[in-house]
């Protein structure tokens, strides 16, 4: 028996409407062989990294380490207050005019220097939250940036944010990338397999 | 049969995520088919070995507890 058969598009590698409709037309739909050994592509999670606090900058370092360590391709784009972490240790203050010097002289760079976004107390709140990371040996934001640029996570600065505050390449540290722009972070956030804004 | 440990990670007293990011540092030193064996008292890697597992394709083999012990064997995809 031959049937006249209308091209059809198929969709790949399954699509339920195509399949209904050949369900009900009773066509057998051609199906890809699930044995074939499909083309893996490596699922990426990229973070966009907005704030400089503590307890936002932390998390973003302890998800990227680990997506870096279960096999995925990491990307971090960095921008606003989230580029004063990743300040040079050495670097006090930073900036080219009285007001972006301002800034940093307010808020001090450096991963190590990093405030809690509620229950500060003038320092008070991240002390103690040096204390308890210590007696429980939770890895501190400077370990996991280590192990992150270790492991490959990519950290990209704002050039935005970088000319407003007065940052040259310089003062950040190494391990950064090159620095992009929004049209770079809108490309690597639809391109990935699930995108963070912190 | 016993089992041949190619290698072996201490994360004891670690908290989370380091036994996860230490083990994948760790399994690159091994050869593919050969297992590593992690000690870890994170209550959480229970849950979080088994799911690097799926993520990774590394395959969890072995899973026992003594008191707060975990220990995890796992063979390099």
């Amino acid at each position: 028996m031959t049937t006249a058969t209308l091209p059809r598009p198929t969709a790949l590698p399954f699509d339920p409407l195509a399949q209904a409709i050949a369900d009900v037309e009773g066509i057998q739909e051609t199906r890809p062989d699930e044995t074939l050994e499909q083309p893996t592509r490596t699922k990426e999670l990229v973070i966009v990294n907005w704030s400089g606090d503590l307890d936002k900058v932390w998390p973003v370092l302890i998800l990227s380490s680990t997506a870096a360590a279960s096999g995925l391709t990491c990307k971090v784009f960095v921008t606003f207050w989230g580029l004063l972490p990743f300040v040079k240790d050495q670097k006090r203050i930073v900036g080219e005019n009285w007001m972006q010097k301002m800034l940093t002289f307010m808020q001090r760079p450096g991963i190590d220097h990093l405030k809690l976004s509620k229950m500060n107390f003038l320092g008070m709140g991240p002390w103690m939250m040096g204390r308890l990371r210590r007696k429980y040996r939770i890895a501190s934001p400077r370990e996991l940036l280590e192990a992150a640029t270790a492991m490959g996570v990519e950290f990209i600065p704002c050039q935005m944010t970088m000319d407003m505050f007065g940052l040259k390449r310089e003062d950040l540290i190494d391990e950064m990338g090159e620095p992009a722009g929004a049209a770079t972070a809108i490309e690597i956030m639809t391109e990935a397999d699930a995108s963070l804004f912190i | 049969m016993t089992i041949q440990i190619a290698q072996q990670l201490d994360a004891r007293g670690l908290s989370c995520p380091m036994p996860i990011v230490k083990t994948a540092q760790a399994i690159r030193a091994i050869a593919s088919g050969d297992l590593i064996e992690v000690l870890a008292t994170d209550p959480g890697s229970v849950k979080d070995f088994a799911a690097w597992s799926r993520t990774t394709g590394h395959e969890l083999v072995e899973q026992t507890q003594d008191g707060g012990v975990f220990r995890f064997v796992l063979r390099r995809k």
